[in-house]
């Protein structure tokens, strides 16, 4: 136990990204919605699953899931899923090398992958923001 | 099968997901704007709407390619996370058979749902 290092920023050490930065936040973000909507999805096959009773069996499913508590957490699935999709569109460009720029020497100014990435990054971010408000508009905005 | 294959499939299969389920959430999620520009329905979840889009073949088939896609993204995935806690041999494979055999079964149960509601004669609610 005496070996272990002690944690000087005890509780914001688990929400900081610290020296990592945007990339960081990204990175826990896209895991904890990662597993959310695997969550849901698992749920909502056995869900989808009502149809086989018919279309009775079905509106009284669908009367259920209408509760707010429901509505509010299949909203939360959709900002999951736009933040999973947008951030993971980048994730796939960068894996497959794009956006990077080219490799050189190592000369100061250093410029690195993760710094060449940021615009990419910030720009999937904005995106991502804005299909989030567009899904809110049609939640709980647009009249059904 | 190698590591390196696994995750050629996972890429591939986020790229699979990204057309389906963004054509699915826009569907399902932003049907009620769509239909102000008239594309798409108001209310998608109505059982009339639900059975006419279930019974046809062409819906059968994106259902069942977009299981097996969400399925193995996301049970990889998550096979991936728990890899990362320095598991001993055994648990490791562990993780890995429950994780192919929970997806083998959903994927059974959720590809019997989509054939069936095909196979049922026409639903007019």
């Amino acid at each position: 136990m005496q070996n272990r290092l002690k944690n000087d920023l005890g509780f914001r050490g688990w929400l900081s990204g610290g020296r990592y930065g945007l990339d960081r936040y990204a990175y826990t973000l896209h895991r904890l919605t990662g597993l959310g909507i695997l969550a849901y999805f698992i749920m909502h096959i056995f869900v989808t699953g009502a149809r086989l009773g018919g279309p009775r069996q079905w509106d009284r499913t669908m009367a259920l899931l209408a509760q707010p508590i429901f509505k509010v957490g299949e909203f939360l699935v959709f900002l999951a899923f736009a933040f999973h999709a947008i951030n993971g569109i980048r994730l796939v460009l960068v894996e497959l090398g794009y956006m990077l720029g080219k490799p050189g020497l190592p000369a100061y100014p250093y410029s690195y992958s993760t710094m060449r990435q940021k615009p990419l990054l910030v720009a999937a971010m904005v995106i991502a923001a804005a299909l989030m408000i567009i899904g809110g508009a049609d939640f709980y905005f647009v009249l059904r | 099968m190698r590591e390196s294959k696994l995750w050629f499939w996972h890429i591939l299969s986020a790229i699979v997901i990204l057309v389906l389920l963004g054509m699915h959430m826009g569907t399902m999620h932003l049907g009620a704007i769509l239909s102000l520009i008239g594309i798409g329905s108001s209310d998608p979840v109505k059982s009339a709407e639900v059975f006419r889009r279930s019974q046809q073949l062409i819906y059968m088939v994106t259902y069942i390619l977009l299981l097996g896609a969400a399925l193995f993204h996301g049970l990889y995935g998550l096979r991936s996370m728990l890899l990362e806690l320095s598991l001993s041999k055994g648990l490791e494979k562990a993780v890995g058979r429950v994780c192919a055999g929970a997806g083998v079964l959903l994927f059974i149960y959720g590809s019997y749902v989509a054939v069936m509601l095909v196979r049922m004669p026409e639903v007019r609610p």
